[in-house]
């Protein structure tokens, strides 16, 4: 998502078109509004009215009231799959923010690599959830994999075969497949932040560290809240890494919401209820991202600096 | 910027400039950088080295050994397991919802500029920018529902229109902002020669717009071309089987032939890494030659 948008502030121009000549544009934006509303819109709406019905996939679709919530709200998967979403969350977030922030500071302060490293960097955005989990699930082979090649016993484990260590792999991966993106936008805040408040610390006799605190910090914390945004909204729709590399299992360890709505709507043709778990998905996804947004304390420009 | 001091000797720390100061200082983040590039590339490396190892040498050899006797087999047993054919359900899907998707937010994009002040134009934009936030996840079971009810299950149609519609707002985002840079005086000029709105489109917003548009190309090709969920529910046969699906029908075909595996991997991601490679120069070009005149 490394755009080339430029910087929102502008000056605002008196209006070009004059409320005549913009009809002749007006048509053009109609192609993209209609195929938006078909494959987006209404199946947002669809969504919601799909949750009080009850369909099989196949026949024909029953309105039955709140039936498909009630059976939905009732069953134990739920609680189970929002606890294990909230977990992948949290811990993905713990581990991915400090250390792509650190990485962003050293990529933002070394020129003679940051080209270099950036292209290698993002070579795990290219590659395909289901590319990735494959490779990790071969890699990971107790026998054959990581921990034969480099002959350390501890890696020699049955990591998708525990529910403790799956959930482990399982943030692990994702946060390879991340953190270079994210070290990649704190650089590019890292890099805003004006030389001179550096310099002044540095006559005020302040270390690297107090710098790190005082300056580096408070300075991207609308590029923190971004990163965070993406990190935590984006958490709730694994569904591709989820889905090969682990299954949800073992067991139901890591069935995440998003897998929860696929085997209850695919697997075991239960439309209506699976279509309440997306309800809830969306308006999870909508709550956080405003929580978030408060937490910056601004508007619309946090989701603009440094992405 | 960071000036570079190239001898070893320490010069007077209030000299250096204070990011380099922070490179010089900031071991930890540095140390850091390297170690995750180490880890980064762990995978990478793996999967290539043992897409070229014979099955027998994978056992016997150590994990991260390159192949003592290098073969191609692998590859010559992906290929011959239909992946010409996925490869081209992919590249079909990929470019059938990659060029009308683009020209269609690119149209949009310009209309939303031109038309400022029309407000059915403002509230085309608002719901643009509230598409940003529909996970495809969460709308896929409506999404299915339309596409049975259009007779385009099992189809590769099925996955691109789909595909289309997601890739409309952060296209529309990314263009109207570009577009919005253009000097007025530009589009003025245009009107004074009598062209009309739709041929200041292609012929003034579409050459300027170009670096945008790569980037907005290649950023939805990916997505696209690594897309799951949407054929994965929205498609049935193996005739229709697009790259990222097939791989996941490979490592259940191939089983414990963990080198067949890898080169499916490898094969299937050449054309993203060119893809790249060839768009990452055309960027800078597009910047340069489009505002060089």
């Amino acid at each position: 998502m490394t755009t080339l948008a430029p910087p929102a502030v502008r000056v605002q121009e008196p209006t070009t078109a004059k409320s005549g000549r913009s009809g002749s544009v007006v048509w053009m934006a109609i192609p993209a509004l209609l195929m938006f509303i078909a494959f987006g819109i209404i199946p947002l709406l669809g969504v919601i009215a799909l949750s009080f019905t009850t369909w099989d996939g196949i026949g024909d679709i029953h309105p039955s009231g709140l039936t498909s919530w009630t059976a939905a709200l009732k069953d134990p998967g739920l609680p189970h799959a929002i606890w294990v979403t909230f977990e992948i969350m949290i811990l993905s977030w713990l581990v991915q923010t400090p250390i792509s922030i650190m990485i962003g500071v050293f990529l933002a302060a070394t020129k003679k690599y940051r080209g270099f490293l950036a292209v290698l960097y993002f070579v795990p955005l290219l590659l395909s959830s289901a590319a990735i989990s494959i490779t990790y699930k071969a890699l990971l082979d107790p026998n054959f994999g990581l921990g034969a090649g480099f002959g350390v016993e501890w890696l020699k484990q049955d990591w998708l075969g525990d529910s403790t260590l799956a959930m482990g792999v399982l943030i692990f991966v994702v946060s390879w497949q991340y953190i270079p993106f994210h070290s990649l936008i704190y650089q590019g805040a890292v890099r805003q932040i004006p030389t001179s408040m550096y310099e002044a610390s540095m006559i005020d006799g302040a270390g690297r560290i107090r710098q790190f605190f005082s300056i580096t910090l408070p300075q991207i914390k609308y590029t923190i809240i971004t990163s965070s945004t993406l990190m935590v909204v984006g958490s709730l729709t694994f569904f591709d890494l989820i889905y090969v590399l682990t299954g949800g299992g073992p067991g139901d360890s890591t069935r995440a919401l998003a897998l929860e709505m696929y085997q209850k709507g695919f697997m075991a043709n239960l439309m209506g209820p699976a279509s309440c778990i997306a309800v809830i998905l969306v308006l999870s996804g909508v709550v956080l991202a405003q929580l978030l947004r408060r937490l910056g304390g601004r508007g619309d420009e946090s989701m603009q600096e440094g992405v | 910027m960071a000036t570079v001091t190239v001898s070893g000797k320490p010069a007077p720390s209030r000299r250096r400039s204070p990011l380099g100061r922070l490179l010089r200082l900031n071991w930890f983040g540095g140390a850091l950088g390297w170690v995750w590039l180490f880890i980064v590339m762990i995978p990478i490396y793996w999967i290539i080295i043992t897409s070229f190892k014979t099955q027998a040498n994978y056992f016997i050899t150590n994990t991260f050994a390159p192949p003592s006797d290098p073969t191609l087999a692998n590859y010559k047993e992906v290929i011959e397991n239909e992946i010409v054919r996925y490869f081209l359900n992919s590249v079909m899907v990929t470019v059938g919802a990659i060029v009308p998707a683009v020209l269609i937010s690119f149209m949009a994009a310009y209309a939303i500029i031109r038309g400022i002040g029309n407000r059915f134009l403002r509230y085309t934009n608002s719901l643009f920018l509230m598409g940003l936030a529909i996970p495809l996840q969460a709308v896929i079971i409506p999404v299915y529902l339309i596409i049975i009810r259009l007779k385009l299950y099992d189809t590769l149609l099925a996955i691109v229109l789909p595909s289309i519609a997601f890739a409309i707002p952060l296209s529309v985002l990314v263009l109207s902002n570009f577009i919005r840079d253009v000097p007025k005086e530009l589009f003025e000029s245009m009107r004074m020669d009598g062209a009309t709105e739709w041929g200041t489109l292609w012929r003034l917003a579409f050459p300027l717009t170009r670096p945008a548009l790569v980037t907005v190309t290649i950023y939805n090709a990916l997505g696209i071309w690594n897309g799951f969920l949407l054929p994965l529910v929205l498609t049935q046969s193996p005739d229709q089987r697009t790259i990222p699906l097939a791989l996941v029908f490979f490592q259940g075909q191939f089983g414990v032939n963990t080198p067949a595996i890898a080169a499916s991997v490898t094969l299937t991601t050449i054309p993203i890494v060119l893809l790249y490679a060839i768009g990452r120069r055309q960027l800078l070009s597009g910047l340069t030659a489009g505002f060089g005149k």
